[in-house]
Formats: structure tokens, sequence, C-alpha cells
């Protein structure tokens, strides 16, 4: 349990103040493309001087350490209910210890214990599987990217976005242009086409769990990220909407089911403090290997 | 690069124009999402707190403290401004700000009274938390820590050189206004 939880904390130290080496190259990427001299370039510097500054003195990449998403891969026989112990015991070491803001309220009384835990913090994943090994991936997501996050229902009239793969193209444009400023981009989407008001946000949410390189397998979908990624290039909302040329940095995009009678795209905005690690551990909860 | 050091007049803020990039060094007072609610109902700050030809940050800052029991900021960007917006203007008005510091910038009402009382916006880098903290010298008070919780508190700190950029004047201009405008224009060429 002690071992289990002090993995945790590195885990969490890890991914909230180092960006993983995938999103850090897009944003050198995106710092090339920018017109020098522009306010957008010098977001953009600032951006990367952060990145190492975060990483040198192990503190928050952002102040808002975000919500605190685990995804558990887990062999039939692992104990939950001890995992679930050991994350909450090292997400209040992790905020004692300054890697995460006092970052949880009761949204009834307003109130926030400075503990970061509480029914939802963090939240929890688990997925079993036919192996031995246990890897534990987690996602810190902001609230300012978070409230940028867009739920469509096709079809839309006003944006005439019909039942189709065109109807999809034109909201997911159609959220980038909403969200212009306010989830601190250049921006990285994830969004799931179908699944229900729930799971396709669920679904959404864990297309940051891919690597920022990787390539769709599914061609049709792979053709949308690729475009929707050029298109939101070449609307000059740029970094932190300032104008320029990198508006988003990529696009991750699944298909899940439907019911006949619906059709939603959801739509969840990651801002460039794209914080994602990763771990396997071994039986005793120890840290073997990095998965990002 | 222009300089900005509290407290500031208005003829400096009024020189202001849209696209300059400037440095603040004095003092910040931090306040967000319930202390601007706060304020419109009719709260009271203390004494200490005076924001008359000062800056306001929209921040909610990580702040740990040190073995001799001293406040140290450790990560300080800029939060989502817009959702300020409904109080935003009243308190320009009535509090007597210069400058409002926050991300993503604001709406018609907050640059109206931008324009009226002689106040500008500026944009902060989001998620820059450690190039900002940075900039922060020291923690000079802290109000409603318990009442609002850390995030939330009003932090009141002293800064060198933070950087940002006025993205909306005290002439009617607003960045965020125009980056919409030409950008939804462009979108509808590609749809
Ligand atoms: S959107 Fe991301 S970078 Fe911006 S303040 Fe929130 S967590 Fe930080």
């Amino acid at each position: 349990m002690i071992a289990l939880c002090n993995s945790l904390v590195e885990l969490v130290r890890r991914s909230s103040a180092e960006l993983p080496d995938d999103v850090h190259q897009a944003v050198l990427q995106s710092l090339q493309n920018e017109k020098k001299g522009t306010i957008a370039e010098a977001a953009l510097q600032i951006i990367d001087r952060n990145i190492a500054l975060a990483k040198k003195k192990s503190q928050p990449i952002c102040q808002d350490t975000g919500s605190i998403i685990f995804y558990v891969e887990c062999p039939v026989n692992f104990d939950q209910p001890a995992f679930v112990q050991a994350a909450c015991m090292a997400v209040r070491e992790a905020t004692k210890k300054g890697f995460l803001r006092q970052n949880s309220v009761d949204s009834l009384t307003g109130i926030n214990d400075g503990t970061t835990v509480g029914l939802g913090s963090p939240s929890i994943h688990f997925h079993q599987h036919q192996q031995e090994n246990i890897e534990v991936r987690l996602i810190l997501k902001g609230g300012g990217c978070e409230n940028v996050g867009a739920q469509y229902s096709l079809p839309n009239e006003k944006l005439k976005a019909n039942r189709d793969l065109d109807g999809c193209r034109k909201v997911i444009l159609d959220a980038v242009l909403q969200a212009q400023g306010k989830g601190c981009g250049p921006g990285i989407l994830g969004v799931c086409i179908g699944g229900d008001r729930a799971s396709g946000y669920e679904f959404s949410k864990q297309q940051f769990l891919r690597n920022m390189q990787d390539r769709n397998p599914i061609a049709e979908l792979d053709q949308l990220e690729q475009d929707i990624v050029a298109t939101a290039n070449r609307l000059g909302i740029g970094p932190m909407g300032f104008g320029g040329n990198t508006t988003l940095l990529g696009a991750k995009i699944c298909a899940a089911n439907r019911l006949p009678a619906s059709f939603f795209v959801s739509i969840s905005y990651m801002c460039w403090a794209y914080r994602r690690q990763g771990v396997t551990l071994d039986q005793k909860g120890q840290i073997e290997t990095w998965l990002y | 690069m222009i300089h900005l050091t509290t407290p500031i007049t208005e003829e400096k803020i009024r020189a202001l124009k849209v696209g300059d990039a400037v440095e603040i060094s004095g003092i910040l007072f931090t306040g967000r999402d319930v202390v601007h609610k706060f304020l419109h109902e009719g709260g009271v700050l203390p004494a200490e707190v005076n924001l008359r030809d000062g800056i306001i940050y929209h921040c909610g800052p990580v702040v740990m403290k040190d073995d001799a029991g001293q406040w140290k900021v450790t990560a300080a960007g800029p939060t989502t401004s817009i959702r300020e917006e409904p109080y935003q203007s009243q308190i320009i008005n009535d509090f007597g700000l210069r400058g409002v510091i926050g991300k993503g910038g604001m709406g018609d009402r907050t640059l109206e009274a931008c324009k009226k009382s002689g106040c500008v916006y500026l944009h902060a880098i989001g998620g820059a938390a450690q190039v900002l903290a940075e900039c922060i010298t020291e923690v000079k008070s802290v109000h409603f820590l318990t009442e609002f919780g850390s995030p939330e508190a009003i932090w009141e700190l002293r800064v060198k050189n933070f950087p940002a950029v006025v993205t909306m004047d005290s002439h009617g201009q607003s960045l965020h206004r125009d980056v919409f405008a030409t950008s939804s224009a462009e979108l509808a060429k590609y749809l």
C-alpha cells in the first residue's frame, strides 16, 4: 500500500510538472510556425520557458492542476478498493507537497477542505485485462479548457450540420471557433462521434491517452483529424486567441455506436498544458516503466 | 516594452493600445469567481485591500508555507476572465480599477467600463504558471483564506516585471472581438 501510494504521488508529480515529450514536440513545432516578432510567437516562447521551468523546479506547469483522472488496466484479481484508497492518499499527499492545487470544492457549501479529495476527485476508471501487468495512466485536465468542451446533437439546423461526417466536421470546427481564447490554446481536441451524453464525453476524453503523433487506423477518421487541424489553423485564432498560425496542435477522434434516435458529437478540449503520464507497476506497486 | 507601476494614473492607461506588450511592477490583488460575486452583492473589502488605481488579477494560485512560515507562490497563471463578465464593469467603476489581468478576454460591458473609467484588460499567458510565479517577489497579505479557500482568496502580491499584453484598451478596441470576427468570416469559407 505504501509503495503503491508513493508510486502514485510520483506519477502525479511528474504529470503536473513535466509535459510529455510528444506534446512538447508539438509545442516546439508550433513555435517554429509562428511569424517572428508577433505576440503569438512571444506567447509560445513564454510557454516554452514555462515548460522548462516547471520541470526544473518540479512545480506545476499550470496552477490549475485540474480534474484528476486515472485509467487503470489491471489483471482480473486486482484489489480495486485498495487502489482507490492509495490513490486518495496520494492525492492528499501531492496536494500537501504542492504538486496539486487545493482543487476540490463542495458544490453545495462552497467549502474547499484543502485535500483535493471528495466525491468524483480523483476519478478512477478500471479496466480488467487477461494479463498480469498493471498500467496506470493519469490525465490532469484543467477547468478553463474543460469549460469550453461542447456536445452537439445532430442535425443542427443553425450550423447546417446533418447526420454525416460533414456534419461532424461543421460542429467540431464551430467548437474550435467558440473556444477561442478561453481554453489556453493552442489546444488539442478529443472527439467522440456517437455514444450517449455520458459515454460520448467519456470516450472523447479517452482520446487524450493517445500519442500526439499517432495516426488514426480508421481511414475516414484519420482524414477528418488531419482536416480539422489544417482548417482550424487557417482561421487565424492563434495561441491564446492572439491571432496567429497555431490554433490546434492536434485532433483525436473516435466513433462509438449510437441509438437510431441520437447522434451526438462530444468534444473535449485540452489546453497546451496537456498533462498526461503513465506507468507500469510491479506486484508490490513499484514503478517499472514510464509510458509516455 | 512598456513598464507599468502601481498605482497607475489614468493618463498612463489611456496611452495604452491593443497589442502593446507591458511589464507590470508593484501590487496585484488576486480575485476570481467568489470575490467578484461577493463584491457584486455588496460585500465589503478589508481596508488593506485598496483597489483604487490598482490591478485585479484573475488567478487562483498555488501557495505554500515555507519552513519559516512565509507564504510563497509556487504557481500563478491567469484563469478565464469571461466568467466575471456579469460583475466586472461594476467593479471597475466602483473601485476605480486601472487594470484587469486574466486570460481569454472579456465582453462588451467590460470594454465599455474600460472606456468610461480608464482601465485596460491585460492578457497574461494562460498556463504559464511558473514564469509568472517567478515575477512574484512577495506575498504581502491574504484575505478570506478560510471563507473562500486558497484559490478563491484575495492574495496581495508584490510583482516585478510581470508580462502581459493589452488586448482591450480604454478606447473601445478589443483584440478578442476582432479575432472572433475575422476567424468567423474565415471559417465560413471552409464550410
Ligand atoms: S486551461 Fe489549461 S493551461 Fe489554461 S489555466 Fe486551465 S489548466 Fe491551465
